[in-house]
């Protein structure tokens, strides 16, 4: 059965929803809308001529092979940020669901990095693994014997910014998990507990089905986050570099728009970026939405 | 965000001075990119000028790096909010130029002349005010901390070992052999890799970076940095990285600690690390010397071409504000606050007065090699290969360039390859900014 508000006047319900609508207009859909209009221009920095370009920035992106391999390094970076930091704050809500002394300091402690600005996220871990000052490369040299210099190894270089960018979501991540956790009723693992399932039967066929809402909802938001909201890790840190092996598409937008002030061909990404975005959304919702339970 | 902040500082100060001087003074806004103790020096020279005098009250406006403040003060010209006075980095030239075709910018030969001030264009060093003049000779915007590449060497670790300051390519191999045999991990180094390896490599060996005179003529301008003697300086740069006599250590000034930590004997960077320089290293004796060059390719070295930030005047104000603004730019460039800011930075003077009032002041002297930058810069008359260079996005070329060196520097490419493509991806970035500003 379905509920049913009526409201007396006509206009009221109209008047409720003008905030909300007045500010996706003025923050979404015009930026939107402008990101759109300015993709067809080219247009110089001081904005004295606009010329009508057609579809030229597009074509010019798409050929360009360091534009193609963006992609790859996008979609590598966004899945692994996503796994890696919902991974961790899984376990780490888990873990913390089962502390029983002191819980609230361990958890207050897994939710302090979330506090950090994406940018000294990257900082922080930048250092800690410069090759000639940081602590961790220190003891990769020293314990393994891994010689680290992400200036010139490209992969090494984009684990050090997944790493930054999965560790300052985890805290996120752990704080949804940890509140889906305790919200499954006690009696539904008891009662498996009863039957003889072990925790790892009990956590794969009880807590991990009755959290896919959590899990469906984190997935999303963290994709959204590893593609659209980490360009200030990267500008922190690797620049894009070595070479192009840490260039996401977001960076790319940041760097053409705001340091080449090409703001024709920075609009033409954002465009397919959002385009991408759109598409991802879609996706999640029309494919993996089915097999959640609510 | 940044841009609101800043107009919402300007408009508090603005209160705050017109309350507190009762209208009398006209306000100047300056807008820079120098950060820490840079920054806390500018200060200095907005307090200092606006003590000298009671007719205006110059207003400096930190706005984060180089590219913030920029786009920053491009934002705000599109806006209508722009400063009288903004710090642009050389690379910005080309865009600045365009805007002056367009008549957003006041160029400052003719502020001065406006203002009724002197103007000496002769009182500049020559390879200075090159890269920031139109094709007529005339100043566009004043050079503020200008700097250029120089090898900066531990003494320390030269002596040690009986090495000399090498002049040559070939003498800073051979040293970096006999400083790897006795446990150097990586003893040459460089940073800005675009600006030191290539761009000054060029000057420095009089050949062109660019066709149409570096771009000084024209928005029709091609790179031409893979030539012979660029392709074969990055190559042998990279056999050097395989042989273990070089390690790659980042972009900008990010391979600096190598140096500081005594891993690099010898690097190539800005004279303008000198400051922080003489607060970090304690451990070893250090100095600066002449970049090195390849006398199989010219000779004898030509000049070095500079690095740094200019001031430039924006249209769009009331004409005494702009008085203003020209005695704020020539208090600056006088000789005393030039001696100043060059001494405790290592940016070199601007004016030949000013370097002889260091000369007199016995600067150079107590500290040797503080004189190389300037004389790298006024080794010869700069030729239209080493005058500088203006190209429109240069800053994403930059990047371009720092791109294909990093895939040579990982072995990935070879130096031939990797300047090809960085010639061709650079060409387009050249015609896309012709096309916006033609």
């Amino acid at each position: 059965m379905q509920k049913r508000v009526f409201f007396r006047s006509w206009w009221l319900p109209y008047v409720l929803v003008a905030p909300q609508i007045a500010v996706t207009l003025v923050f979404f859909i015009w930026p939107a809308y402008q990101a759109l209009e300015s993709s067809f221009y080219l247009e110089d920095a001081f904005g004295f001529s606009r010329n009508f370009v057609g579809w030229r920035n597009f074509e010019e992106l798409f050929g360009d092979a360091g534009y193609l391999r963006s992609f790859r390094t996008t979609l590598i970076f966004g899945l692994s940020v996503t796994i890696l930091s919902m991974g961790m704050a899984l376990g780490l809500a888990v873990c913390a669901n089962r502390v029983i002394r002191s819980s609230a300091a361990y958890r207050t402690l897994l939710i302090w990095p979330y506090a950090v600005a994406p940018a000294l996220a990257g900082v922080l871990w930048f250092f800690m693994m410069n090759p000639s000052l940081g602590i961790v490369a220190y003891m990769l040299e020293s314990t393994f014997g891994m010689d680290w210099n992400h200036y010139v190894n490209g992969n090494q270089a984009l684990a050090l910014v997944i790493v930054a960018a999965a560790w300052k979501q985890v805290s996120y991540n752990f704080l949804f998990f940890l509140a889906g956790l305790q919200s499954i009723p006690k009696s539904l693992i008891e009662a498996a507990a009863i039957d003889r399932a072990g925790p790892v039967r009990r956590f794969w066929s009880i807590v991990f089905p009755l959290l896919s809402p959590t899990t469906f909802f984190l997935l999303v938001v963290n994709l959204v986050y590893a593609f659209f909201d980490t360009f200030a890790i990267i500008h922190a840190t690797t620049s894009g570099g070595p070479a192009d092996a840490t260039s996401i598409l977001v960076y790319k937008v940041y760097s053409t728009g705001f340091v080449g002030q090409d703001y024709g061909s920075s609009a033409a990404q954002s465009v397919i970026l959002m385009i991408m975005v759109i598409a991802m959304t879609f996706f999640q919702f029309r494919f993996i939405d089915r097999r959640v339970n609510y | 965000m940044k841009i609101t902040t800043a107009v919402l500082a300007a408009t508090i100060s603005t209160l705050a001075v017109s309350a507190s001087f009762a209208q009398e003074r006209v306000e100047v806004q300056f807008w820079h990119a120098m950060g820490g103790q840079l920054g806390e020096r500018v200060d200095q020279f907005a307090s200092d000028f606006n003590a000298t005098q009671d007719e205006f009250t110059v207003v400096p406006v930190y706005q984060g790096d180089y590219t913030d403040t920029m786009t920053s003060a491009i934002a705000a010209f599109r806006a209508g909010e722009q400063p009288h006075i903004v710090q642009v980095f050389e690379v910005g030239t080309a865009t600045m130029m365009s805007a002056a075709g367009n008549g957003a910018i006041y160029p400052v030969h003719q502020l001065f002349e406006d203002s009724g001030l002197a103007f000496d264009e002769s009182a500049y060093l020559p390879a200075v005010i090159s890269y920031y003049s139109d094709t007529d000779g005339n100043l566009l915007s004043l050079p503020f901390n200008s700097s250029t590449p120089v090898l900066w060497h531990n003494i320390t670790l030269l002596e040690e070992n009986g090495l000399e300051v090498p002049t040559t390519w070939d003498e800073v191999w051979e040293a970096a052999r006999v400083l790897k045999a006795a446990g150097v991990p990586s003893p040459v180094g460089f940073g800005w890799q675009s600006w030191t390896q290539i761009e000054n490599y060029s000057a420095w060996h009089d050949i062109q970076i660019g066709t149409m005179s570096n771009g000084f003529g024209g928005l029709g301008t091609e790179l031409t940095i893979n030539n012979e003697a660029v392709v074969n300086h990055i190559q042998q740069i990279a056999d050097a990285g395989e042989e273990g006599l070089f390690t790659y250590g980042g972009r900008r000034g990010d391979s600096r600690p190598m140096f500081v930590n005594g891993e690099t004997a010898m690097w190539i960077n800005s004279s303008a690390y000198y400051g922080g320089f003489v607060n970090d290293i304690q451990d070893f004796e250090f100095s600066q010397a002449p970049m090195p060059y390849d006398p199989d390719v010219r000779a004898e070295p030509q000049n070095s071409v500079i690095g740094g930030a200019t001031l430039w005047v924006l249209q769009g104000h009331e004409a005494d504000e702009y008085r203003g603004a020209a005695e704020f730019l020539a208090f600056l460039s006088t000789a005393e606050q030039q001696a100043d800011w060059a001494g405790s930075t290592g940016y070199v003077p601007i004016t030949t007065e000013a370097y002889e009032l260091m000369s007199e002041q016995g600067f150079f002297a107590e500290n040797p090699g503080t004189d190389v930058a300037i004389e790298q810069l006024s080794l010869n008359q700069p030729t239209a290969n080493s005058a500088g260079l203006r190209f429109g996005n240069f800053v994403q070329i930059r990047d371009v360039i720092n791109e294909e060196l990093e895939a040579v520097w990982s072995g990935n490419k070879s130096a031939q390859e990797a300047l090809d493509a960085a010639v061709e991806r650079g060409n387009e970035l050249l015609r896309r900014f012709e096309d916006a500003n033609g």
